[in-house]
């Protein structure tokens, strides 16, 4: 490597074995003095790997102490958000309460083989609540439907997503959208499971399927809520035919 | 009181020398955030406060960077301060977190953050980097709330989340513009903006 050479009027820097006589910024003569170099120098591999290897421990480190600290309170809130969710689908008001404890008063959670079940219990009557989850436009897309007892009329329902557009897909979440699925079957008159189509308004459902509007503008979020419900319930298609074997 | 660099610092990048307006950075971002008024507001803020944050570290350790590795070091600390944001609002303000999703993920991609680390951070004292950051977030902020107000008042009808054009109007004939939603809206309102901007300076200028 070169040796450096530093003017000691103007801080120019000659690279090269010998310093020039007379500087080429300021015409100063003799005026250089070899350059020292200042402690560790920063541009050595050595240096390089050791303080990325460094930085990355630190990072590291910092993170999982982060996240182990905060993971109960993170997992508590989940815990809350799917309770608020589930209360959401049986049209349970939880403004004025305690979710948590709503929710440990009314919903029993079982399981149907995998599936999470959750079973409540709503001024006497039981309604089934099963878990619903697709895709949407932009990410996931998932929810909670309530059944009445018969398995078969639609109490309540409702949806979550990732990152659906907001003013149009996200739209599935308000109160509007989720209205319209109240009081729907999902089974057809002879107790065949056909789920509720969601489509745009001027079409038609085949025979024998209950429809709602999609939401205008959302057309991919609809068509996603339309699939989910179809895939998601046929997974309890066991669930709900035992049903409706044992109603007759 | 604050020397002139550092006010500089701070004041530059609100007007002359606005991020998005002038330096066309964080464009991206300022488009999928800005079709409500709220997400635009808690990104501005979150923005804000990130990149503060890490001009402050870059700062702290810019002499100790090798050069070579240096993007990659400053991208390190950006990712590990957005990641904390987001553990720490999914903690204590899950609704919000639930809300922004994927868009505190996106921070780490703003070129805004980058910039200033590559541009100032590395060259400056901590104070300076500290206003420089805070003075570019809000350049950033600025943006997307005048974009974010346009887009929900005219898009939806409504600020926040609350009715704004009166139901009386909607009867008259009235509608929202769906234009308002869709992404290449954000652009031509930043075009617009931008416009504005460039032409008043302008006038200044001379």
């Amino acid at each position: 490597m070169a040796k450096q050479f530093v003017c000691k009027v103007c801080g120019y820097v000659h690279t090269g074995d010998q310093a020039p006589d007379v500087c080429p910024q300021c015409q100063q003569s003799n005026c250089f003095e070899p350059l020292k170099k200042k402690g560790l120098s920063t541009d050595s591999n050595v240096y390089t790997i050791t303080y990325a290897t460094i930085l990355v421990v630190i990072v590291a480190v910092m993170l999982a102490v982060v996240s182990q600290v905060l993971k109960p309170r993170q997992e508590a809130n989940q815990r809350l958000d799917v309770q608020k969710q589930i209360l959401t689908a049986l049209n349970v008001d939880y403004t004025n309460a305690d979710p948590a404890a709503l929710y440990d008063q009314i919903v029993e959670e079982q399981t149907f083989g995998e599936l999470p079940l959750y079973v409540a219990t709503i001024d006497g009557a039981t309604k089934y609540v099963l878990r619903l989850h697709g895709q949407g436009l932009w990410g996931g897309i998932w929810g909670y439907i309530a059944l009445d007892d018969d398995k078969n009329t639609i109490y309540g329902i409702n949806f979550g997503h990732e990152s659906e557009t907001p003013g149009l897909g996200a739209e599935i979440t308000t109160e509007n959208f989720r209205s319209r699925f109240f009081g729907k079957h999902i089974n057809d008159t002879k107790g065949e499971f056909r789920s509720v189509a969601v489509l745009k308004s001027g079409k038609v459902a085949p025979e024998g399927q209950e429809q709602v509007d999609a939401w205008a503008g959302a057309t991919i979020t609809s068509t996603g809520v339309n699939d989910m419900l179809l895939n998601s319930l046929s997974e309890y298609t066991d669930f709900l035919r035992k049903e409706v074997n044992n109603a007759e | 009181m604050l020397s002139k660099q550092t006010k500089e610092a701070f004041l530059g990048p609100l007007n002359a020398n606005n991020p998005v307006l002038v330096q066309i950075l964080g464009i991206c971002s300022a488009l999928a955030v800005t079709v409500q008024l709220k997400p635009a507001l808690v990104m501005g803020i979150s923005v804000t406060i990130i990149v503060a944050l890490a001009n402050v570290v870059i700062a702290l350790i810019r002499k100790s960077i090798p050069m070579r590795i240096r993007i990659i070091v400053q991208l390190v600390v950006v990712a590990a301060l957005v990641t904390i944001v987001s553990e720490i609002l999914k903690a204590f303000a899950y609704d919000v977190a639930m809300q922004l999703s994927v868009y505190i993920g996106l921070i780490i991609t703003n070129c805004i953050l980058m910039g200033r680390l590559e541009a100032f951070a590395m060259t400056n004292n901590v104070k300076d980097s500290l206003m420089d950051g805070l003075g570019n977030g809000f350049g950033y902020a600025m943006i997307l709330v005048i974009v974010a107000f346009v887009r929900e008042l005219f898009g939806s009808g409504k600020l926040l989340g609350y009715q704004i054009i009166p139901d009386s109007w909607y009867e008259a004939g009235y509608s929202n513009c769906g234009m308002m939603l869709m992404p290449a809206m954000a652009l031509v309102l930043v075009g617009c903006v931008i416009w504005a901007h460039r032409s008043i300076n302008d006038k200044e200028g001379k």
